[in-house]
C-alpha cells in the first residue's frame, strides 16, 4: 500500500465514522439478467432504507460458487447476502452456515411463495433462503416446422411422440435438426437434463441405502434413448453443447425442438435476438406415463451467511428483493414480461402478467409438476430433482456427466459409460461413508 | 546460388514469422472486433469479419454496469506495488546468489522455483484463513503481498540469470577502489543491470496484471481488480460474448499498450542469457 492510499484509507475511515449508523451490505450475486436488473433497482431499496448502503459483487455462476463456498466454509464474513441455488440451500442449512429467515416482515406473505420451490428451501420447518426467481424446464418447439411436417404438439407430450417428431422434422441437408439437447459434461450441464429425463424413465441415482443405480435397466433405457435420438435427429458436435450453444442454434432456426430451462422462453421469443421469435410454441417436458415428467426445478435464492454481522439489514434487503412490491416495481420500470418468474402464486393470477408472458402458464405448470422431495418413481434418500443435494454430488455428477458425454460423442458405448458411472459413483460414495 | 538460397530462406522465415504472429494475435483481434457486434452477431455462423453493424452498445452497457475506473486503479496499485516490493527484495537476493554463491545456492534456487509448481488452489483455504484473521481479505495491501510472494521466485530467477552475465571483475575493480557493499550494488551493479531490471519489472507487471486466481478469490467489492471485472460478464444463461469482449478489451488495453512501448526491453529480458 502506498503512502497516498494509506492516507486515503484513513480519510475514508474518518468519513465513515461520521456516518456510524450507515451499514454497508455486501451482496454476492450471479450475473443473470434478472439479477442485473435487481442491481440497477438498488436505489429504490436505499431510498426506503436510508441507513443501509449496498455494495455488489456480481460474478459468473461458477466463479461465484467457488468464492462464496470458500468464504462460508472459513466463516470469512465477506458477504452479508448470498445468491445461491436450490442445490446449496439444504446442504448449507444443515451445516449451520445459513441464518434462518424469520424477520422478513409482517406483510411479506410467505404463503404466497410457490409450494414446490418453498419446500426445497425449508429445512425442519424453517425457511433458510428466499427465492428470487424460479425455473423449470420445458419443450420449446417451432410451430412452422411442426405444421410443415403435419404434426401437432400436445400440451403434455410423451417421449415417444417427441422422438418421432424429431426424426420427422430433421433435414440435415438444410441444417435443420429435430431436437437440440444438452451434451456438454457437467453436473449443472448435461446431468441436469439427463437426471431429470431419467426420472421420467423411472430411474434414480441411489436406492434407499445410497447404492448407485446405473446398473439398472431404467438408466440403460434412458441413456440409450437419448444417445440414439441425438444420433438421428441432433445437431453435429452435440457433446459440447450447453445452454448457450443450444440457445444460439435455436435462435438461428436450426432446431425443431429444444428442451431446456423455462428462462430461455424470454430469449427465444425476443425478436431482437431470435430469428424464430414468432414461431415458438411451448409444451410441458415429456414423460413416459410413469407419473414423473422430465423437467427439473431450480431457483436462485437469497440467503444470509452465518458469518454476517448485519443480519437484520440483510433480511430487510432479502424481503425487499423477493417481495410482491419488487415484482410490481420491475413491471412498472421494464414491463411485466421482465418480472422475475417462478416464485409467487399471486404473479400467475395477475391478468396483466398472463397477457405479457405467453409462456407463463407453461412455466407454472412445469414448476408445480416437479417435487424436489419426491423426485423419482421409486423412493430415494435424497432431495433434488435434477441433482442430489449432498456435497459430493458436484464431483460425482461431473464425472458421470463426462462418461455420458463420451457416450453421446460415440467414444464409448452406452453400456461402457454406464458401467464406468456405476463404478466411480460406488467408489466415491463408499469413500464418503454413505455405503457401509 | 548461395545467395538465392539465403534469399528464399529469408522469405520463408519472414512468412512463417508473420503467420505465427497473426495466429497469436488473432484471438485478441477477434475479441476486439466482437466487442463491436451485437450479441446475435457475435455468435452468428458463419461469422462476419468486418461487414457488420458496428455498435458501441456493449461499451455503454459495461460502463453503466460496473465501475471500470475503480477496478483499473486496483489493478495498477496491485501490479505495480507487488513488482516494486518484489524488486526491492529480489535485487539483493539475486546479487548474493550471483556473486557470492555457496554450495547450496543452486538448491535454494531450485527450491524457490518448486514453490511455483504447487497448484494455487491447494493453499487457498489456509491463506484465506490467515487473511481473514489479519483483516487482509478484500484489501489491496493483502493482494499486493500475495502477488509479491508468488512472483518473487520468477523475479529472483530473472535477475539472477541477468547478473550472472556481468563480469565479476568489474565488481572486483570497484572493491579495489574501496567501494562499500552498498555502493557496489547501487552505483556499479544496478546501472549496468538497468535493462535487465526494466524487463523484469515489465514482465512482472504483466504477470501480476493477469493473475486471476488470487485476485478473484481474495476480493469482494473493494479491492477487486480488472480480472473480477471481466469475470462479471461471462454467463452460463444467455448470450454474453459481445459484452464480455468489450470488458476484456477494456481490461487488456492498458497492459497491451504498455507492452507495445516496451517490446524491446521485454524481448531482450526474455532472451538474455539464452546464448552463451
Amino acid at each position: 500500500m502506498t503512502f497516498k492510499s494509506g492516507l486515503l484509507g484513513m480519510c475514508s475511515l474518518l468519513v465513515m465514522s461520521g456516518f456510524a449508523n450507515a451499514e454497508t451490505l455486501t451482496i454476492a450475486t450471479v450475473n443473470n439478467g434478472d439479477m442485473i436488473r435487481m442491481q440497477k433497482l438498488t436505489d429504490d431499496f436505499t431510498a426506503k432504507n436510508p441507513d443501509i448502503k449496498v455494495e455488489w459483487v456480481t460474478l459468473e455462476e461458477n466463479v461465484l460458487r467457488q468464492k462464496v463456498t470458500t468464504d462460508i466454509a472459513t466463516k470469512g464474513g465477506q458477504f452479508d447476502v448470498l445468491t445461491i441455488g436450490t442445490y446449496e440451500v439444504p446442504i448449507w442449512a444443515k451445516q449451520g452456515w445459513l441464518v434462518p429467515l424469520d424477520k422478513l416482515g409482517a406483510d411479506y406473505d410467505v404463503n404466497d411463495l410457490l409450494p414446490a420451490i418453498r419446500s426445497g428451501l425449508t429445512i425442519d420447518g424453517k425457511l433458510y433462503a428466499a427465492p428470487f426467481y424460479g425455473e423449470s424446464s420445458m419443450v420449446m418447439y417451432r410451430k412452422d416446422l411442426f405444421d410443415k411436417a403435419g404434426l401437432k404438439m400436445p400440451d403434455a407430450p410423451t417421449w415417444d411422440f417427441v422422438a418421432e417428431a424429431a426424426r420427422k422434422i430433421t433435414d440435415k441437408k438444410n441444417e435443420i435438426y429435430g431436437i437440440c439437447l444438452r451434451g456438454k459434461a457437467g453436473w449443472g450441464e448435461n446431468m441436469a437434463f439427463l437426471t431429470a429425463t431419467a426420472n421420467s424413465f423411472g430411474a434414480r441415482w441411489f436406492d434407499e441405502k445410497w447404492h448407485a443405480q446405473f446398473d439398472q435397466p431404467e438408466w440403460k433405457k434412458a441413456l440409450t434413448f437419448y444417445v440414439n435420438l441425438m444420433k438421428d435427429a441432433g445437431p453435429p458436435g452435440a457433446s459440447s453443447n450447453g445452454f448457450n450453444e443450444n440457445l444460439a442454434l435455436f435462435q438461428s432456426g436450426k432446431c425443431g425442438m429444444w428442451i431446456d430451462a423455462t428462462v430461455a422462453a424470454s430469449f427465444v421469443s425476443d425478436p431482437k435476438t431470435s430469428k424464430v421469435a414468432n414461431e415458438v410454441g411451448y409444451a410441458l417436458a415429456p414423460d413416459n406415463g410413469l407419473g414423473k415428467r422430465g423437467n427439473w426445478l431450480w431457483a436462485w435464492t437469497l440467503a444470509v451467511p452465518a458469518g454476517s454481522k448485519k443480519v437484520d439489514a440483510a433480511e430487510k434487503f432479502i424481503s425487499w428483493a423477493t417481495s410482491k412490491e419488487y415484482l410490481a416495481l420491475v413491471a412498472q420500470k421494464d414491463g411485466w414480461a421482465n418480472v422475475p418468474p417462478g416464485t409467487r402464486t399471486s404473479l400467475y393470477a395477475n391478468p396483466e402478467y398472463q397477457k405479457a408472458a405467453p409462456f407463463a402458464k407453461m412455466t407454472l405448470d412445469s414448476i408445480n409438476s416437479a417435487d424436489p422431495t419426491k423426485p423419482t418413481v421409486k423412493p430415494v434418500p435424497y432431495v433434488g430433482v435434477q441433482f442430489v443435494a449432498i456435497p459430493e454430488f458436484q464431483g460425482i455428477g461431473t464425472a458421470v456427466g463426462q462418461q455420458f458425454s463420451a457416450a453421446l460423442a460415440g467414444q464409448k458405448s452406452v453400456d461402457d459409460a454406464l458401467a464406468a458411472a456405476q463404478a466411480l459413483t460406488t467408489r466415491e460414495m463408499t469413500k464418503a461413508g454413505y455405503i457401509k | 546460388m548461395a545467395r538465392r538460397v539465403t534469399r528464399t530462406r529469408k522469405w520463408a522465415v519472414t512468412i512463417i514469422a508473420w503467420a505465427i504472429g497473426i495466429l497469436i494475435f488473432f484471438p485478441i483481434l477477434w475479441t476486439f472486433l466482437t466487442s463491436f457486434k451485437t450479441e446475435g452477431e457475435a455468435v452468428a455462423m458463419p461469422p462476419s469479419l468486418l461487414l457488420f453493424d458496428w455498435t458501441l452498445d456493449n461499451y455503454r452497457e459495461v460502463q453503466q454496469r460496473s465501475d471500470y475506473f475503480m477496478h483499473f486503479l486496483n489493478s495498477v496499485t496491485i501490479s505495480l506495488g507487488s513488482t516494486v516490493i518484489g524488486l526491492i527484495i529480489a535485487v539483493p537476493a539475486a546479487w548474493a546468489m550471483a556473486f557470492q554463491p555457496t554450495k547450496r545456492t543452486k538448491d535454494l534456487l531450485m527450491w524457490m522455483l518448486s514453490t511455483k509448481m504447487m497448484p494455487a488452489v491447494g493453499v487457498l483455504v489456509p491463506i484465506y484463513l490467515i487473511f481473514r484473521d489479519t483483516g487482509l481479505l478484500d484489501s489491496r495491501l493483502g493482494l499486493t503481498i500475495i502477488l509479491t510472494l508468488i512472483d518473487l521466485p520468477i523475479i529472483i530467477w530473472m535477475l539472477y540469470t541477468y547478473f550472472k552475465e556481468i563480469p565479476t571483475e568489474i565488481l572486483e575493480a570497484a572493491r579495489m577502489d574501496g567501494a562499500s557493499l552498498y555502493n557496489e550494488i547501487v552505483h556499479v551493479l544496478t546501472p549496468m543491470a538497468v535493462p535487465g531490471i526494466a524487463s523484469t519489472l515489465l514482465l512482472n507487471v504483466i504477470l501480476a496484471w493477469n493473475e486471476a486466481f488470487w485476485t478473484l478469490n481474495l476480493t469482494a467489492a473493494q479491492a477487486a481488480p480488472l480480472t473480477a471485472f471481466i469475470a462479471s460478464y461471462s454467463s452460463p444463461e444467455g448470450l454474453f460474448y459481445a459484452k464480455l469482449s468489450a470488458a476484456s478489451t477494456m481490461a487488456i488495453a492498458p497492459i497491451l499498450i504498455l507492452g507495445w512501448f516496451s517490446q524491446k526491453q521485454l524481448v531482450r529480458g526474455l532472451t538474455f542469457g539464452a546464448v552463451k
